[in-house]
């Protein structure tokens, strides 16, 4: 056996960027970028000083939160605000699910597919906070508008995710079923169906807790709603009353959070 | 009976997968396909059954050629042909009683099989194949709750549930040691030897498809080199398959290893 010597240094190439010229370039324009953007932030660390007086009083309101003063305008914009994230994550699953098979490249001709993806573009390229003050512009101020916002919101949330999940099936059970003979609708229900429904379920799940996040924050745009209650305590600076708001708010999503997680992994 | 004329398939990349297949596989024959990987194996089976769409010739299954089939004409000519998986291809999180129904999905209305109301016929069979596979007392399990072997039973039992006239068979073995491999080859021949069902069965090992077929079919590069009996599958016709191997040593290792195998046919076995 002769001795070949082999190099005991070896260092990974640059992946993304190989022209070393080029990658000090955009390192140091990404840096002098950084500075100079710095630079241009104004701080007037006066009025700092001053919100932070008021946010003391905002963790002293939290600290000592006041659930009784208000609790009937509090228990009505829970029940409200509720209402609005159940209504509509059912309403949003309900039109999410076909939108979002017709999503699946996998599953639907292509008129349909361009036709769904469509749908879940315009959904998802406004925040949910600009759809409420459009409905709320055109439906007046109250749930409905909220209920709206939220079922759209969730179209596009659901349908996208879902149609993702439907085209990352494993393709040789769909192909197994459709070898049977089975039709478009039973290769959907034999093959996809049980493929999908575990995150399906999660997926919903975790929307319902997304909705009633943001149906608090709708809320201060005039969709109804705890979030209208808060916005309302704020505004009287009746900090100890907005503490108690929030403080029910966590523990409502905390709630939500944790039976979600239990659900998600009784469905698996 | 099954004849395959002059069938070609050439993909959108432009590569030729088969070139001028013509074979004719009477009842009851168990066809081994054989040839080195990317000869076009599975995609003949599947221009068969048309989940990929064969670019010129024709397949005709008892007297009708399968492919100018569309829609409900393609779903009836689908249900008449069982397929066999490598991966076993059963879908995990539904029971195993699920999965061997699903054979009839051809057969009955969206529905009925959306609501799993299976005539008593259906289900009847079904336990009658579990129970022939070995499997009886697993149809309410999940076929992710089962091993290889057992999955690729339900697999079978799948396939048989459709009343098949052709049995295509992609790899079974691919994903099973050595002793169930046989198990199910030993299954899959009795199966068509009972039922008088022509089958292929794409296979790589060599060995196994000399011991468990009538027949074997050489293909190499999408066209076929040998066409006869397992006995005939010389080292000659093995160089010519999948070009220059050891293969009188091949041989040699798997026959001491045969030996020791029980030769008592039990279909039940190891499960």
């Amino acid at each position: 056996m002769s001795a070949q010597s082999y190099p005991n240094r070896w260092k990974r190439p640059p992946v993304l960027l190989t022209n070393p010229f080029w990658r000090r370039m955009i390192y140091a324009g990404a840096l002098v970028y950084l500075a100079l953007a710095l630079q241009s932030v104004e701080i007037d660390w006066h009025r700092v000083w001053l919100g932070l007086d008021r946010g003391w009083k905002f963790v002293e309101g939290f600290l000592l939160p006041d659930f009784t003063t208000r609790w009937r305008d509090i228990r009505e914009g829970l029940v409200e605000s509720l209402t609005m994230t159940v209504t509509s994550t059912v309403a949003g699953i309900l039109v999410s699910v076909p939108i979002g098979i017709g999503a699946a490249r996998n599953l639907a001709p292509a008129p349909v597919y361009l036709l769904c993806r469509g749908i879940i573009t315009l959904s998802r390229s406004f925040q949910e906070v600009i759809i409420a003050i459009l409905l709320v512009a055109m439906f007046g101020f109250g749930p409905f508008a909220g209920f709206l916002t939220l079922s759209f919101a969730t179209i596009g949330f659901l349908s996208k995710l879902l149609a993702e999940d439907i085209e990352e099936c494993d393709r040789s059970q769909i192909e197994a079923i459709r070898a049977t003979g089975a039709g478009w609708w039973q290769v959907v229900n034999y093959a996809v169906q049980p493929q999908v429904m575990p995150r399906l379920v999660g997926l919903s799940l975790y929307r319902l807790d997304i909705n009633f996040r943001e149906s608090a924050v709708i809320g201060i745009v005039g969709a109804g709603g705890i979030g209208a209650t808060l916005n309302t305590a704020i505004d009287r600076y009746e900090y100890d009353s907005a503490g108690a708001i929030l403080i029910i708010i966590i523990a409502i999503v905390l709630v939500v959070e944790y039976s979600s997680s239990w659900i998600r992994r009784w469905v698996q | 009976m099954l004849e395959l004329n002059q069938l070609s398939k050439t993909y959108a990349t432009g590569d030729t997968a088969l070139s001028q297949v013509s074979f004719e596989v009477p009842a009851g024959q168990v066809v081994g396909l054989i040839g080195p990987s990317g000869a076009g194996k599975s995609t003949l089976i599947r221009c068969i059954n048309r989940l990929v769409e064969p670019s010129a010739g024709k397949v005709i299954l008892s007297g009708s050629n399968l492919v100018t089939l569309r829609g409900n004409a393609l779903r009836r000519a689908r249900r008449r042909i069982g397929m066999i998986f490598q991966e076993y291809a059963l879908v995990e999180r539904l029971t195993v009683m699920e999965n061997v129904l699903s054979g009839r999905l051809g057969y009955v209305p969206a529905w009925r099989s959306f609501l799993r109301r299976y005539s008593p016929e259906d289900v009847t069979k079904a336990f009658s194949l579990l129970d022939q596979v070995g499997l009886s007392d697993h149809f309410n399990k999940r076929a992710d709750a089962l091993s290889g072997g057992q999955r690729q039973r339900v697999g079978i039992a799948r396939a048989l549930e459709q009343d098949p006239e052709l049995l295509l068979v992609d790899e079974p073995t691919a994903s099973l040691d050595p002793k169930t491999s046989r198990q199910i080859m030993r299954l899959i021949g009795s199966a068509c030897r009972e039922r008088n069902l022509p089958a292929i069965i794409n296979i790589h090992d060599v060995l196994l498809a000399q011991q468990f077929t009538d027949r074997i079919i050489g293909l190499k590069a999408g066209e076929v080199v040998f066409d006869g009996k397992p006995e005939a599958l010389t080292d000659q016709v093995l160089t010519r398959i999948y070009g220059d191997e050891d293969w009188t040593r091949m041989r040699g290792e798997e026959n001491t290893g045969e030996a020791s195998e029980a030769p008592t046919v039990d279909l039940a076995e190891g499960v």
